[in-house]
């Protein structure tokens, strides 16, 4: 689950860690009021989308002045904010985050995510802040300096400091930034955040160390214990698809073809996708049915990949193992006559009672392609997508 | 031989009286020699009652006092998961399966971290378990699909390992060993650690690996393989036309930051000498083609 900046600095705040002064607002009237409020004389105006990037997709801008505040405010609100994690459509924004002014020295960066590898948390320091983290990666790895942390005596003051100095952070303010990024870590791990990232992490003419940015994400098995966090969520900056889907566990996520793909297992189902895309289609969706697909969730998953006008076909993969094939194929049936299926629907059936999963297939009148394997499977529903939809609907 | 199971071990299941374990431990108890094998449940609240025969014990420790197992297998929910597996590697078990999907990251960095020095191995969390066809299986898998033979089988996912077994029993090839290893971001042994035990095994030939994108695990299999492995590997990597930065239904199947693409992991393997696929239709074939 993703939240937005002002949410992230609100949860920091609580470990300690320094950050502007800023309101969140939802109109334009709002936003002139939260600067008054702040005071000062140089405020950030900042749209609040999931997706990065903002600041070059023209949506973080300064204002000099109650009037240039006001005018800012009205030009993001409500813009298609276009940045490279939103795709070309970009995301509306209904939110805006009015931040005090800062007079910045220098920029840093901090990140936080699971290292796999090392099974810990592991912390990512560099003096170059401000930049894709990635593009740093690649062209300048030495700059990246990283911790990995150890779970139960957490980020210690010593480790914490070091690595401060490393991002070249002066000396005066090292003991700020150690604290700081403690805090980060207690933050993260409290929370049971799946990434933090400050970017930039700033030192102020002041000489103080702030999160001037701040991105939080946790991770959807541990929601169950956060509440606080669930509480936070804003399903604007959620697809509705997706939300739909998550309704009825089902595990949705769309594309940009024209081959519906329905199948159990996530491994399978990514097969799936890549089988199609080799035999020369293009799958319009992954969705993995899970375990324990009734004819209510197969049902579901039918009208879900309907949604989509782009949709030419469907393929339905099921390998039966404790999920029996004539369930599912009854599923299918059900969900195929209730949805007045319009387009052409390849079935392969695999597994725990595959013949009897035939059968009630063909019996049941419907227009269903049988497939006998993945590559047939494949093959016949990137033909069945070429041809003309019109030609082969199956309005039941 | 086979690895990791076979007819002479023991498994009690952690959370033997929840649907999910009852359903499954009378499925692994039907299959081969479980009636044997399946020798204790585990269950704080239930110790002296029994699961159709089988004896519940309050805690691991007793479980594994009273019948001599040395192998458990978890299917307790995911906010109690993690804490189970911890009772069995204090326990000093040998191997612990935990099929119990959604366990929050933060309680496996913690199982993995008390699991260092010790002597159980783990496979899984989010997986379908391990299967020695013909002697004993483990897990949530479909027994009857399986044949003995001699090909080691090992991936990150259920039904695509069900779909690979399928291609090879068309072709007359039975396997040693299959084991998910678990579709989680923080788990127990990774494909490097089941093929060195694969390639120390008298009774595996060769070796079908079924990746996915995200992490690197599978990269980090291929480089020891290309120094290490004495058996013929094949080996397929669901997820091409995964787009980056999406969780695909397995919390650590994800493109995160440009790292974990499956045309990634498929270069490194095949510059190991790992024959590698882009078809899920033919790992069966690509497999018969290295023997």
């Amino acid at each position: 689950m993703k939240i937005h900046e002002y949410q992230a600095k609100e949860i920091l705040r609580q470990y300690g860690v320094a950050t502007p002064q800023g309101i969140a607002c939802f109109s334009v009237d709002e936003a002139v009021n939260a600067a008054k409020q702040l005071g000062g004389d140089v405020w950030a105006v900042k749209a609040q989308i999931y997706a990065g990037g903002r600041g070059k997709g023209g949506g973080v801008k300064v204002a000099r002045s109650l009037d240039e505040l006001r005018r800012r405010a009205g030009e993001i609100l409500g813009m298609r904010l276009v940045t490279h994690q939103t795709g070309a459509e970009g995301q509306i924004v209904h939110r805006l985050f009015i931040e005090q002014g800062v007079r910045i020295e220098k920029e840093f960066y901090a990140g936080m995510v699971v290292d796999r590898r090392q099974q810990r948390v592991c912390l990512m320091a560099s003096s170059e802040g401000g930049m894709e983290i990635e593009k740093v990666a690649a062209e300048t790895p030495e700059k990246i300096h990283k911790v990995f942390i150890d779970p139960i005596a957490g980020l210690s003051q010593q480790q914490a400091q070091e690595i401060a100095q490393k991002m070249g952070i002066p000396a005066q303010s090292l003991p700020g930034a150690a604290s700081l990024l403690q805090g980060l870590y207690r933050a993260f791990d409290e929370t049971d955040a799946s990434l933090l990232e400050i970017n930039p992490l700033a030192l102020t003419a002041e000489k103080q160390v702030i999160a001037l940015d701040a991105k939080m994400n946790f991770d959807d098995n541990a929601l169950f214990r956060h509440s606080e966090i669930v509480a936070l969520r804003d399903l604007d900056e959620e697809d509705p698809v997706e939300i739909e889907a998550a309704k009825y566990e089902l595990s949705y996520i769309p594309l940009d073809g024209n081959i519906g793909c329905l199948v159990n297992g996530a491994g399978l189902a990514m097969a799936t996708m890549d089988i199609i895309k080799l035999y020369g289609g293009n799958p319009a969706n992954f969705l993995d049915v899970g375990g324990g697909a009734t004819t209510e969730k197969v049902t579901e998953a039918f009208k879900l990949m309907l949604r989509n006008p782009k949709l030419q076909a469907i393929l339905v993969n099921i390998f039966g193992g404790i999920m029996k094939c004539d369930v599912i194929a009854e599923g299918v049936v059900a969900a195929a006559r209730e949805v007045q299926l319009t387009v052409p629907l390849v079935v392969r059936l695999e597994g725990t009672n595959v013949d009897l999963g035939k059968k009630i297939l063909a019996d049941s009148g419907l227009p269903i392609i049988s497939a006998t394997d993945m590559a047939d499977a494949a093959q016949k529903a990137v033909n069945a997508a070429k041809s003309k939809p019109s030609s082969c609907g199956c309005q039941s | 031989m086979s690895i990791l199971i076979n007819r002479n071990s023991r498994v009690m299941t952690q959370g033997i009286t929840g649907k999910t374990g009852q359903f499954h431990t009378r499925m692994c108890r039907d299959y081969a020699n479980g009636k044997e094998c399946f020798v204790a449940g585990v269950n704080p609240r239930k110790p002296g009652e029994d699961f159709e025969g089988i004896p519940i014990y309050a805690t691991v420790k007793e479980a594994k006092q009273q019948t001599g197992a040395n192998v458990s297998v978890i299917y307790v929910p995911p906010p109690f998961a993690a804490a189970a597996i911890d009772e069995a590697v204090e326990a000093e078990l040998d191997l612990v399966i935990c099929i119990t999907e959604g366990i929050p990251v933060r309680d496996m960095i913690r199982t993995r971290y008390n699991m260092q020095g010790k002597k159980t191995r783990l496979i899984g969390p989010n997986c379908p378990g391990i299967i020695t066809p013909d002697e004993l299986k483990i897990g949530i898998m479909p027994g009857y699909i399986h044949k003995k033979g001699r090909i080691g089988v090992v991936s990150r996912s259920g039904t695509l390992t069900y779909e690979a077994v399928a291609q090879l029993m068309a072709l007359g090839l039975g396997q040693s060993t299959c084991i998910g290893i678990g579709g989680d971001p923080v788990n127990g042994l990774k494909h490097l650690d089941v093929l060195q035990l694969f390639n120390d095994d008298d009774e595996t030939d060769a070796v079908l690996m079924v990746g996915e994108i995200g992490g690197s695990d599978e990269e980090d299999c291929a480089r020891w393989v290309k120094d290490h492995m004495r058996k013929p590997v094949a080996g397929f990597i669901a997820g091409v036309t995964a787009p980056p930065g999406k969780r695909m239904g397995h919390a650590g199947a994800i493109i995160s930051g440009g790292k974990g693409t499956a045309q990634e992991k498929l270069d490194v393997m095949e510059s190991c000498g790992i024959k590698v696929t882009r078809n899920p239709a033919e790992m069966g074939k690509l497999l018969k083609s290295v023997l």
